[in-house]
């Protein structure tokens, strides 16, 4: 009988604090666990009590990668909630600052957390010192991204601008079309990340895995749609709790999203590309055909497929930008009592929220589910599939290939942790 | 001369802070040229251990098992800097220490047994700690000011005045004022160039007490806009709520 083991205390390049172990047994995995230890923050909890026009801003701090997309997802549940239909207008530049932060989130993963995995690198910084011409590629998109983000919301990280009804300031044109000269000009950078993250040797691994995300008959959904799977799910945000559940393994401190009758899925850019990949803008649709592989259920395939979202996002912004002249237009509302629900596509995928008020629009009761969340049981279940055929490889590499298969999900820790029912286990 | 190396550690927080460090991209290269970010999980694979000459920390303190890693990080690093409002004051997560905590903890896990949160505080509870660079998130200015000051060995500037100063000098309409809407600006730590006033939002507080805050006037004014007190309260427990300033404020009226 021989036992071995793979353990990663802090799995690095990812975004909060998690940890790995797997336990082989006569070549057989007798255990795996992915554990969650970032220390609870208890948002859902203490967002009882506060009033519901200060809720876009505390839970931006729920995530520092996508503040923009727990703002967003709140201000869309609240709207529902005091039955608030917004402008036009204020649809376009909400889908634009989703798309910035998608910009930014997706090029700080492909070649900060992921590409030096690929190259055989420890970071992006070890990177640059032979890969310069990359590097300084990456730094000028992502900050393309924040700045966009920075335009419409005021600031990269936590946005200040979106509210309930719309923003509190809102760009010029002239704003909007400098940065659109710089988008349309990022466009070839776009282009080299596909051929970049193309060109990479994509590690063998199928599974039989639902894939979900919204779809919108208007376009690449982001901010709206019904949340649609491989599988046949099709359902609006407020139905969400009647399909989507929790449960808590035996094997993992943290409690798994499944679909109710099914199992667990996946969420992100791979679910979205290969769901709605005739919605993407014509450039990327057109790629993404003639790359040949999706749909695929090769999860590594996401790193991919983030990098012709980055193309989507920028084509899209472009096609905004150039329709916009926004002028204040906030639409008036009545606080009343209510409870409402959004779904909407951060970059890691499906992020829902939903809130009960009461009739001074006080908070009763508040439920978010992340993109992580969703996620961490196909993170196991990757594992499973993918670990037996590292096996045989030394220690250190099996390691370093069982990380990539959870930094290939970009897993954003902080902002799971609170949405997720957790045990918490102490070293 | 080697160059100074830099620790940055994460505690109970959203990354916003370390994230913030990473959107130098103009001359993030160059900083690399002038310091070693010898520890930052975020980014690499292979961190080097201690001793380091500067220590950021991101977050606050919400347990035990962090008041051990945050103690261990104080010895090895020869400036310790609480990096954002977490770190300064205990930030957002000091919102659940004015409930009771096991109200709090039963809205969100269903088993309590493995919970063992504790009063969300700012990092110099437990540890003496050498500069504050304040903000959610932090400002980059300042972290960068910060940064430039230490290697030339000199007091870096940080700003001890109030929002309400930033917010002149960008010559806004005062939204108190002219629209009624309830600011923390008088009362609150300039640095972010009063950011949100001058997009139509009123200050939230969230760099903490200026160091001639006046809350409990502030307070009154807010009764004379006809504030209830626990509007009040909920005001000043934000992202500050554990600094005796802002426990003033809230305590006024």
């Amino acid at each position: 009988m021989t036992e071995q083991a793979i353990q990663v205390d802090y799995i690095a390049r990812v975004e909060g604090e998690g940890a790995l172990k797997i336990k082989v047994k006569d070549g057989n995995i007798s255990e795996l666990q992915l554990r969650i230890f970032e220390p609870p923050r208890f948002f859902q909890g203490f967002l009882v009590g506060r009033r519901y026009d200060e809720v876009p801003g505390i839970v931006s701090r729920i995530c520092g990668i996508c503040p923009a997309s727990h703002q967003l997802t709140a201000i869309q549940a609240l709207e529902d909630a005091l039955g608030i239909e917004v402008s036009q207008q204020t649809k376009d530049l909400r889908l634009l600052l989703a798309l910035s932060q998608w910009i930014q989130s997706h090029t700080l993963h492909i070649y900060f957390l992921a590409l030096p995995d690929f190259l055989g690198y420890e970071s992006a910084i070890a990177l640059a010192r032979d890969h310069l011409p990359a590097v300084q590629r990456a730094l000028e998109l992502k900050r393309l991204g924040n700045d966009l983000t920075m335009l419409v919301g005021g600031r990269e990280v936590h946005p200040v601008t979106p509210a309930v009804g719309g923003f509190t300031s809102v760009p010029s044109r002239q704003e909007l079309q400098a940065i659109g000269e710089r988008l349309a000009v990022a466009r070839a950078d776009a282009l080299a990340t596909i051929d970049l993250v193309a060109s990479l040797s994509i590690p063998a691994l199928e599974r039989d895995c639902e894939h979900v995300a919204l779809s919108d008959a208007d376009g690449y959904a982001v901010n709206g749609g019904r949340l649609v799977s491989t599988k046949g799910l099709n359902i609006p945000a407020w139905q969400y709790r009647s399909h989507i559940k929790e449960r808590h393994l035996e094997h993992s401190n943290a409690l798994h999203s499944y679909i109710e009758g099914r199992g667990s899925f996946l969420v992100g850019p791979l679910a979205r590309v290969n769901l709605n990949l005739e919605k993407l803008t014509p450039a990327a649709r057109k790629i993404a055909r003639e790359t040949g592989v999706f749909p695929t259920g090769n999860p590594f395939y996401s790193a991919l497929a983030r990098s012709i979202e980055l193309l989507h996002s920028i084509d899209a912004c472009l096609a905004l930008i150039d329709r916009l002249d926004p002028r204040p237009d906030n639409v008036p509302y009545t606080v009343q009592a209510g409870q409402g629900f959004a779904i909407t596509e951060a970059p890691r995928g499906i992020l829902y929220h939903s809130y009960r008020l009461n009739n001074q629009g006080l908070i009763e009761e508040a439920d978010i589910v992340t993109p992580t969340a969703h996620n961490v049981a196909s993170m196991e279940e990757d594992l499973r599939v993918f670990a037996p055929g590292v096996l045989d490889l030394p220690i250190e590499e099996a390691t370093l290939k069982c990380e990539m298969v959870i930094r290939n999900y970009d897993p954003c820790i902080s902002c799971s942790v609170h949405a997720l029912r957790l045990e918490i286990e102490r070293e | 001369m080697s160059k100074p190396r830099v620790a940055v550690y994460k505690m109970s927080s959203c990354a916003g802070c370390q994230l913030e460090i990473l959107n130098l991209e103009p001359i993030l290269l160059d900083l690399l040229g002038t310091v070693e970010l010898s520890y930052f999980v975020m980014a690499r694979r292979e961190n080097e251990p201690g001793p380091y000459d500067i220590g950021l920390v991101e977050g606050a303190i919400t347990c035990g098992e962090e008041i051990e890693r945050l103690k261990k990080a104080r010895q090895e690093c020869h400036l310790l800097v609480a990096l954002g409002s977490c770190a300064c004051y205990g930030g957002l997560p000091s919102i659940k220490n004015w409930q009771p905590q096991r109200v709090v903890e039963s809205r969100v896990y269903d088993n309590l047994a493995a919970i063992h949160s504790t009063t969300a505080y700012g990092i110099d509870y437990y540890v003496p700690v050498d500069a504050y660079l304040k903000g959610c998130p932090v400002s980059r200015e300042e972290l960068l000011d910060f940064i430039k000051s230490t290697l030339l060995g000199v007091r870096p500037y940080l700003r001890p005045h109030s929002v309400c100063v930033e917010c002149k000098l960008h010559e806004n309409v005062c939204l108190f004022v002219t629209d009624g809407a309830i600011c923390l600006g008088p009362v609150t730590t300039a640095g972010c160039g009063a950011l949100c006033p001058s997009r139509g939002k009123p200050c939230d507080g969230c760099r903490g007490p200026a160091n001639d805050a006046n809350t409990v006037s502030l307070a009154q004014t807010m009764v004379s806009y006809g504030l209830h007190h626990s509007d009040i309260a909920r005001y000043f427990r934000k992202f500050a709520g554990m600094t005796p300033e802002f426990s003033k404020g809230a305590e006024a009226v």
